[in-house]
């Protein structure tokens, strides 16, 4: 086990590694010319090439890479080119609401999506099944700005139920995280159902119905274990589907998170910035994933981990 | 439990304990109602055996799962009654049905290994069935657990109690479904192909653990199977099923002595029997100098586990130090329970897992060899496994199927290619009209017949029969059984023949090794082994075969105290080498330590 979770760490840095040197290359390579937006348009060339030295961007792209990376290893983000803060302090100050988001988002996705792909399975082949299905296919096919706006419209503006936007109570929470969460439920709802059929027709089923236990007990106790197991591992590779959900739902719930961070950043090429969100959104996924491989043996007792 | 009539009631003097007048079970398809089971009737009384013997698609499964109340959604009873001490069990609702499944009447299944919950203990699955229906504390039930446990004469059953099914051999896990069946004393415990999955030695003591709880609970079973030696061992009445009908009906005795029907004679003789394979002697084909392969010291090892820095910590020596050779034109037999090694020897030859030590193929040694090369080989050994319809590539046409080795290999037009496929179908017993089908189209046997033409396509030098015919119908065994043999006196072929089944074996081979814990520990002529067994595996294995003929009685086997031990070392270590030696005329036995 401490082997396993040694060699699992060792490769999630080396992950880290990778991505931070793609995404610092891609950002390099980028026409975007940073300094021009730092400067502004009325700046003479002398004043542009001082903040190009000033900020170190006349080196060369590989020794630009190596102070980043030495930085980082140290807990150094860099400064914010336009905002003239530590990456890291911004990213701390946002965090804790993307996170919240997250979780509330990956809640209301296993909450809608197990439990209809569940029903769907236990009444297959019947309407009810194929009027979950097509559901499901809605919820996987609608954008998430148009569900967004959708139901700000409707338990928002209509009804009222829920505040239109910010930041705060748990009221305020509902409508971005449903929005983050439906596209995954359809996704789970899908998974879960075939999952499901599939277990329910396993010998132990018959097993335990030859038992004489009750169909809520099968349901609960022999089948959902065994359907669930695929489907962790799904929620660690979903994180990174979040991600880029979070950009677009923060945008329209105006929520003070890592992703309007990223959104501005971008525009404004403030690299410093998209780095560091990229980094941290790195780093979330391959826990995630790291976090799912280890859920997995405590459900499934044939898995041990070395 | 309120079950009272415990001691065995003598035929006929009372009510029979079940009694099931012309069930008729059927499904509903699209609309369309079709019988599976039709007019069935027989009685059983408590403390009796009854056996439903039949071949695949004789309704035999679908009874006892209408029994149980188990059928599949679109199946149902459509007509007749099945009492249970009086009460029709198809009549009685869902709710009430369940309470009597798993008290009343219970029921083991085939397939030890899938029929337990992985992600659950033993302890918490035995638990759960008694205290689904006896309002018993916790401690109680595990309590009654662990008793029913040590009747089924598991060892160390506090332990079992905390183990996952995954520890477990297939023997035990069967042994746990018994135990959990009958834990709540039913009156009737159901039993579809209990043994089936098993090796022979375990389904001996299986078989005898079953006759021994019977004998001490009084409880009634009805034996489900296809396997004519375990019903003349096990039962006292037997009813005969073909496509859901009962053929015949009759005590065990009266049964194999003079069987009444035309079908159940043909069932009865198509059965291969130990003893009868030296009736059809054919002589032996000579110790030829060039052998169609040769293994010297052959060893196939796997890495498993992973210390700190992810290297492996164990071995399995699924192989270890194996020697034998393969003659032209003879059938050469591999025997041995599960995990002996046998199947890994046969990818070994296949060059389908690297091996260690001496080992080759017409001449040639397999290591080292080019990609070009191994196709070449691929030429000269061809294989059929145990379920042709998992082998048979569902998208692809048999005629396709039978001709693609010929693609492959580049070999002809595809004119000559349709024209061999169509030459080879003939050769098996098809037409060269069913080329275009699927192989969903087939029966099993006939399946396995095109498999049999797709490994000869190639003109093979050997065919590797890996439990070539052990899915098989009897009759259909016999049958695909007839067609290895012909072919061999046509072209010449060799066979190494994998089987598990004894008495298949004696039938088919003309040399044959004895595998246990991946080493040979007995070798020689048919004649040797059979008649001759040295080593006392080979006898325990020889011993442990049913014999289907109720006449012949034989004591319980003394059960075995210990599981097989594993072929799992830690590095650096490795289990110690037999050695052979010669008895007389080549007949090779191991010695025992």
């Amino acid at each position: 086990m401490a082997g396993y979770l040694f060699r699992r760490l060792v490769q999630s840095a080396l992950i880290l590694l990778g991505v931070s040197f793609i995404t610092f290359v891609l950002l390099y390579v980028l026409p975007a010319d940073p300094v021009r937006q730092i400067a502004g348009r009325s700046a003479t060339a002398q004043t542009v090439e001082n903040i190009r030295q000033q900020l170190g961007l006349d080196q060369p792209m590989l020794v630009q890479y190596w102070r980043y990376l030495t930085g980082l290893v140290q807990g150094d983000m860099g400064r914010s080119y336009l905002q003239k803060t530590e990456v890291s302090t911004l990213i701390a100050a946002r965090l804790p609401a993307s996170l919240l988001l997250m979780a509330g988002g990956i809640a209301c996705e296993l909450l809608i999506g197990l439990t209809l792909g569940v029903v769907a399975a236990v009444f297959r082949g019947r309407p009810l099944d194929q009027g979950l299905m097509v559901v499901s296919f809605v919820a996987v096919s609608a954008p998430q700005f148009v569900v967004g706006l959708l139901l700000l419209y409707v338990f928002a503006v209509q009804l009222g139920w829920f505040p239109i936007g910010g930041y705060g109570t748990a009221a305020h929470l509902v409508l971005p995280a449903v929005t983050l969460g439906i596209m995954g439920s359809g996704w789970y709802s899908r998974m879960m159902r075939s999952s499901m059929v599939e277990v329910l027709r396993q010998d132990y089923i018959r097993t335990a119905r030859a038992k004489g236990l009750t169909r809520a007990r099968i349901l609960i106790r022999h089948a959902l274990p065994n359907a669930i197991l695929p489907i962790i591992a799904m929620i660690g590779i979903d994180i990174g589907i979040f991600m880029g959900g979070i950009v677009v739902v923060e945008s329209v719930f105006g929520w003070p998170g890592i992703g309007q961070l990223a959104w501005q950043a971008i525009q404004r090429v403030d690299i410093p910035v998209i780095m560091g969100v990229t980094m941290v959104s790195a780093a979330a996924i391959v826990l995630g994933n790291l976090l799912a491989d280890l859920i997995t043996p405590l459900i499934d007792p044939r898995i041990k981990l070395r | 439990m309120s079950q009272s009539q415990t001691a065995t009631a003598p035929s006929g003097a009372t009510a029979p304990l079940l009694s099931v007048r012309d069930l008729t079970v059927s499904v509903r398809d699209r609309g369309v109602v079709r019988p599976l089971v039709a007019g069935l009737s027989f009685d059983l009384n408590a403390g009796e055996t009854l056996a439903i013997a039949g071949e695949s698609g004789s309704g035999k499964s679908i009874t006892s799962l209408a029994l149980m109340g188990l059928l599949p959604n679109n199946v149902s009873v459509t007509a007749g009654q099945a009492l249970l001490e009086g009460t029709d069990l198809p009549q009685l609702p869902e709710a009430q049905m369940r309470r009597w499944r798993g008290a009343r009447l219970a029921m083991i299944f085939q397939e030890p290994m899938t029929s337990l919950n992985p992600v659950h203990t033993i302890g918490s699955q035995m638990t759960e069935a008694i205290r689904a229906h006896e309002p018993v504390t916790a401690a109680a039930a595990r309590a009654a657990a662990i008793e029913a446990l040590r009747k089924v004469r598991i060892p160390e059953p506090d332990r079992r109690m905390k183990q996952y099914p995954h520890e477990l051999s297939g023997g035990m896990r069967q042994r746990v479904m018994i135990a959990m069946a009958l834990a709540l004393r039913p009156a009737l415990l159901i039993a579809d192909e209990p043994t089936t999955a098993l090796d022979v030695t375990v389904q001996r003591e299986v078989l005898d653990l079953l006759r021994a709880l019977q004998a001490e609970t009084g409880t009634a079973i009805i034996l489900i199977t296809h396997d004519m030696g375990v019903v003349a061992e096990s039962a006292d009445r037997v009813v005969v099923m073909r496509q859901g009908r009962m053929i015949e009906s009759a005590p065990v005795r009266d049964l194999f002595a003079a069987p009444q029907q035309d079908y159940t004679r043909k069932l009865l003789a198509a059965v291969p029997r130990l003893g009868a394979g030296a009736e059809r002697a054919k002589p032996l084909p000579p110790a030829a100098p060039a052998p169609v392969a040769r293994l010297v010291d052959a060893r196939v090892h796997f890495d498993i586990g992973a210390n700190f820095l992810g290297r492996p910590t164990h071995r399995v020596h699924a192989v270890e130090g194996v020697s034998f050779d393969i003659r032209p034109g003879e059938t050469f037999g591999l025997v041995g329970e599960s995990g002996c090694g046998k199947s890994t020897i046969a990818k070994a030859l296949a060059g389908l897992v690297p091996h260690r030590g001496h080992v080759e193929v017409d001449g040639k040694a397999l290591a080292g060899l080019t990609a070009q090369g191994k196709r070449d080989i691929c030429r000269d050994i061809q294989m059929v496994f145990q379920d042709p319809m998992a082998a048979l590539d569902p998208r692809m046409t048999v005629g396709e199927a039978v001709a693609e080795p010929l693609l492959i290999h580049g070999i002809g037009t595809a004119a000559e290619r349709r024209a061999r496929a169509a030459e080879l179908f003939e050769r098996v017993g098809l037409t060269p009209q069913q080329m275009t089908r699927y192989p969903h189209e087939f029966s099993g046997g006939q399946r396995q017949r095109i498999c049999v033409a797709r490994a000869l396509s190639l003109k093979p030098k050997l065919i590797i029969c890996d439990e070539s015919v052990s899915a098989l119908d009897v009759s259909v065994q016999a049958q695909v059984l007839d067609l290895l043999e012909e072919l061999q006196q046509e072209t010449g072929v060799s066979f190494l023949f994998i089987s598990h089944d004894m008495a298949v074996v004696e039938n088919v081979v003309d040399r044959l090794a004895v595998m246990y814990l991946g080493q040979i520990v007995e070798m020689g002529t048919r004649d040797q082994i059979f008649t001759n067994p040295q080593h006392g595996y080979t006898r325990r294995l020889l011993d442990a075969v049913p014999i289907p003929d109720p006449a012949r009685q034989r004591p319980p086997q003394p059960q075995r105290s210990t599981e097989i031990p594993s072929p799992i070392w830690p590095i650096g270590s490795s289990p110690e080498s037999v050695r052979l030696r010669d008895v007389g005329g080549g007949h090779l036995v191991a010695e025992e330590g």
